[in-house]
């Protein structure tokens, strides 16, 4: 409520329209920016549906979850996502039992017992294997880890999912220690004193305190795992073999949803073609996966969030 | 009860046993990182030092293994490279911007808040399934080096908005509230005060987002870059009129991880010194741009103490 | 209520106050459901210095921020009321007058020094440069001037290129104080300028502060009862988000009106 007429207000007061409107512009171009996210997320949700229901409408859904075999590229084509499906869950498993113990006890080695200096040395060099490009863990799995593999299991095929499995969990302990580490590290340091005070030692104050307080950052470290590991593609591509084998034996060569897609990519891809439409029906499955365990991982994380 | 020395002291002894076998088991895994990652460099050396001539960076790859080289490879990783960089750190800035220091507390920006953290979990490959439909064939770019820089800037698009706006948190309110307490607008105090000051912190996210990028296979090979080319896309600069040219956006081509992954999926163990080889160049321009953001990253934190 | 600027005139003239700058009435001030201010008011008068005392939490700092309104920087508060600032009898409070302005004319100095990063010059001079200021030779005269005014140029004037951050605390705080001189304030709001700073550059800011009255109008908030009466002609005096008393510096601190007042100078709590 002004109390001077207007006639008589000094401009010095009065509205700055133009710097007003730049400013809006600007807000909105920003806000564009960050909603980018959101549209990007619309158009993979947007491109998998679309191509995949041009594949339904040729392959009918009970086929797709129920048939064992999946040979779409050969002439008696069979759709069963299942071969695929447990080429990427035996590969998975395979490295989450690797990943999850090292990665643990790697975190809360770091996080309750390691010198500042130790910490110092080895977080810089478990960023570096991070960074390393997938192509050249492919390389490993092929050329190092599976002929060390026959070493102690001479019946050990070539492409076998049971290397790419072991590297792909090497690849990810340093994803799921410095999560779960963060999550160790952010607990007080007063709980830790309350249980020193009563004679506890290192380990089982990081065991019964530290552990039980840091579950809900820890879950988050082991379903960051699980998505890594889903959705790993060239270890597998390079090491695993291409054929759909629906057996749960990392023995044995497989493929997984990823190595497929590109298999397919790799030959003639015709746009409008079946194989063309299935890599995006597969690339759902994937997705659907990840997200599953994405809910999850949300889910028990807020049964055991912790309030500081 | 009365207090029995004895027992507590093997109680103690024993607790302290197991302290002792932890930290061995601890030293153990982290040795299990650090043991491949030698591992890792030294059969990559061993195999494909013998390579690593100045042919190898020169030649074309070729049915001939000793006459098969990375330049196609390198030049194809560069210019896609540079379209990653000018579509994703614009972008990326400016959300990173918008969320810290525009938006609002509202469900509009959780959903936004929700996608990144989404986006940064979604497996490479889909990216690349993404612009397949999109780019190359909705948007008809082809399997070109433009859609292969657009499907590497959205995948390294949540990288760059996580590390710009946590550079930006790292700016203290008081400097705001200065600016602000001069007259300054929000767009002034964003423009001449918050960005600069957190320009270290978002060019480590943008080197730790390209040294990512540059390693990507599966989105690429997705949107159809082809595994033999032994050629060079068109360059960008010419000796005629208008002379910068965009051709070089739509040719065909290849990077170094594909190229990498072809040499390895031959049998020959020629092939396999090959890819040895590229394997190394990779290995070493990844490591060199992370310790780099690295280097960076401490070197910051040091010179602007809040 | 209407407020015009003679019926002002008036009001001061029966208080005996000298001309106003500002009159503060009844402001409410909410944070959620918490309420900070409780219908206070208060002249601050022209060319003076009028002190903001009080114990912590007593709404103090919430009163002083909303002259250059602050408060609308964040979400969560909503306040109501007025202030009349003169000489144009404008509610600066009012909705439909931008901060911007108000932050043009009115300046700030914060408890901590808040220096840019950047060089000295560039402290001093961001606010001319926010003002659409170019010419280089008109801000390198103005940042002189406002760094002789902050008592501040014989000690800096051969390094101005250097970082700000390499001053020590009570030169980065006079730094503060320049750079909101610079665009020549009509009113200046201290918010416990010297609280993080020691004796000597309290002592320095002090006798700054007194000096500059002459040209701009100030009004300190301090927890250091002895800082206001050293330093103000004027004080209030605020328990509990109440204005309890205000008046003339030496009758508020030899003879308080209220008890409160008392109990607070006397040292009974704090």
């Amino acid at each position: 409520m002004n109390t001077v007429p207007a006639d008589i207000r000094p401009d010095r007061f009065a509205h700055k329209a133009l710097r007003h409107w730049g400013e809006r512009l600007i807000e909105g171009a920003l806000f564009l920016a960050a909603f980018s996210a959101v549209a990007v997320t619309v158009a993979i949700v947007g491109v998998l549906f679309y191509e995949s229901l041009s594949f339904f409408e040729h392959v009918p859904l009970r086929d797709f979850l129920t048939d064992t075999q999946w040979t779409i590229m050969f002439s008696d084509k069979h759709f069963g996502v299942a071969p695929l499906l447990a080429g990427t869950l035996t590969t998975t498993g395979v490295a989450l039992l690797l990943a999850v113990p090292v990665g643990t006890v790697t975190a809360i080695y770091l996080s309750e017992f390691a010198s500042h200096r130790v910490r110092e040395t080895v977080k810089p060099a478990l960023e570096m294997l991070a960074g390393i490009p997938t192509v050249v863990f492919g390389y490993f799995a092929l050329l190092m880890v599976t002929p060390a593999l026959q070493w102690f299991m001479p019946n050990l095929p070539g492409f076998n999912m049971l290397g790419p499995g072991l590297v792909i969990g090497i690849m990810i302990i340093p994803y799921v220690s410095s999560v779960a580490e963060d999550a160790m590290r952010a607990v007080p340091m007063h709980m830790r004193e309350g249980s020193y005070a009563m004679g506890a030692t290192r380990l089982q104050t990081a065991l019964k305190v530290v552990m039980p307080a840091a579950t809900s950052g820890v879950v988050a470290a082991y379903i960051l795992g699980i998505s890594r590991a889903v959705g790993e593609t060239m270890v597998v591509a390079v090491a695993a073999g291409q054929q759909p084998n629906f057996t749960f034996d990392p023995r044995e060569s497989g493929a997984t949803i990823t190595a497929f897609i590109v298999q397919v990519a790799l030959g003639d891809l015709p746009h409008g073609s079946l194989e063309y439409q299935s890599i995006f029906a597969v690339g759902l499955v994937l997705v659907l996966l990840t997200l599953f365990f994405n809910v999850l991982g949300h889910l028990v994380r807020k049964r055991f969030r912790e309030a500081y | 009860m009365a207090y029995d020395a004895q027992a507590v002291r093997r109680l103690v002894v024993r607790g302290k046993q197991w302290d002792k076998v932890f930290v061995i088991a601890g030293l153990l895994c982290l040795m299990v990182g650090v043991l491949t990652l030698a591992l890792l460099l030294a059969g990559l050396i061993h195999d494909g030092a013998g390579r690593l001539n100045w042919e190898f960076f020169s030649n074309f790859p070729s049915r001939r293994a000793e006459r098969a080289g990375i330049l196609s490879a390198m030049v194809g990783s560069s210019l896609t490279m540079l379209v990653t960089a000018l579509a994703a750190i614009p972008l990326g800035i400016a959300a990173g911007v918008y969320l810290e220091e525009y938006a609002r507390r509202n469900w509009v920006t959780e959903i936004i808040e929700i996608n990144v953290t989404n986006l940064a979990g979604v497996p490479s490959i889909v990216y690349g399934l993404l612009a397949l439909s999109l780019f190359v064939y909705g948007m008809g770019f082809g399997q070109s080096i433009l859609s292969a820089g657009l499907t590497l800037a959205l995948l390294i698009l949540p990288v760059i908005i996580v590390s710009t706006r946590e550079a930006i948190r790292a700016i203290p309110g008081t400097i705001r509230e200065g600016a602000y307490a001069l007259g300054s607008t929000r767009w002034q105090t964003v423009r001449d005060h918050v960005v600069p000051y957190s320009t270290g912190g978002i060019l480590t996210g943008v080197i730790i987002g390209l040294a990512r990028a540059i390693g990507e296979t599966a989105p690429i090979i997705t949107i159809g870059a082809l595994t033999f080319i032994a050629f060079l896309p068109p360059a960008p600069l010419g000796g005629e009129f208008p002379f910068i040219s965009f051709e070089w956006l739509r040719s065909p081509f290849t990077v170094m991880p594909i190229q990498m992954f072809n040499w390895l999926s031959r049998p020959q163990a020629a092939f396999q010194e090959n890819a040895a080889a590229a394997g190394v160049v990779l290995v070493v321009m990844t490591l060199l741009m992370n310790a780099a953001a690295i280097w960076l990253r401490a070197r910051y934190r040091k010179r602007i103490k809040w | 209520m209407d407020i015009s600027a003679g019926v002002i005139a008036a009001q001061t003239a029966n208080a005996g106050m000298p001309p106003l700058k500002a009159q503060a009435s009844e402001l409410e001030f909410f944070y959620g459901d918490v309420q900070a201010l409780k219908r206070v008011s208060m002249p601050v008068a022209a060319n003076r210095v009028t002190a903001l005392i009080g114990p912590s939490g007593c709404g103090k700092s919430t009163f002083l921020r909303c002259f250059n309104r602050m408060h609308d920087l964040y979400d969560g508060s909503r306040y109501s009321g007025q202030i009349v600032f003169q000489p144009d009898g404008i509610d600066i409070l009012d909705r439909s007058v931008d901060p911007i302005e108000v932050r043009m004319r009115i300046g700030m100095v914060f408890q901590k020094p808040n220096p840019f990063p950047k060089s000295i010059f560039e402290n001093v001079a961001y606010g001319l440069r926010v003002r659409g200021e170019r010419s280089r030779r008109v801000m390198a005269e103005k940042v002189e001037m406002a760094l002789r005014d902050a008592s501040l140029w014989d000690e800096v004037s051969d390094r101005l290129d250097d970082m700000a951050f390499n001053l020590s605390g009570g030169q980065q705080q006079r730094l503060c104080i320049a750079r909101a001189l610079a665009t020549e304030p009509e009113l200046m709001l201290f918010d416990e300028p010297t609280s993080a700073l020691d004796p000597i550059a309290t002592a320095n800011i002090e006798e700054l502060i007194h000096r500059l009255k002459d040209k701009v109008t100030i009004l300190i908030v301090t927890h250091n009862m002895q800082q206001a009466a050293r330093v103000s002609d004027y004080t209030a005096f605020m328990y509990l988000g109440e204005l309890v008393e205000f008046g003339d510096t030496n009758l508020i601190f030899t003879n308080p009106k209220s008890k409160r007042t008392e109990d607070y100078i006397t040292g009974r709590y704090g």
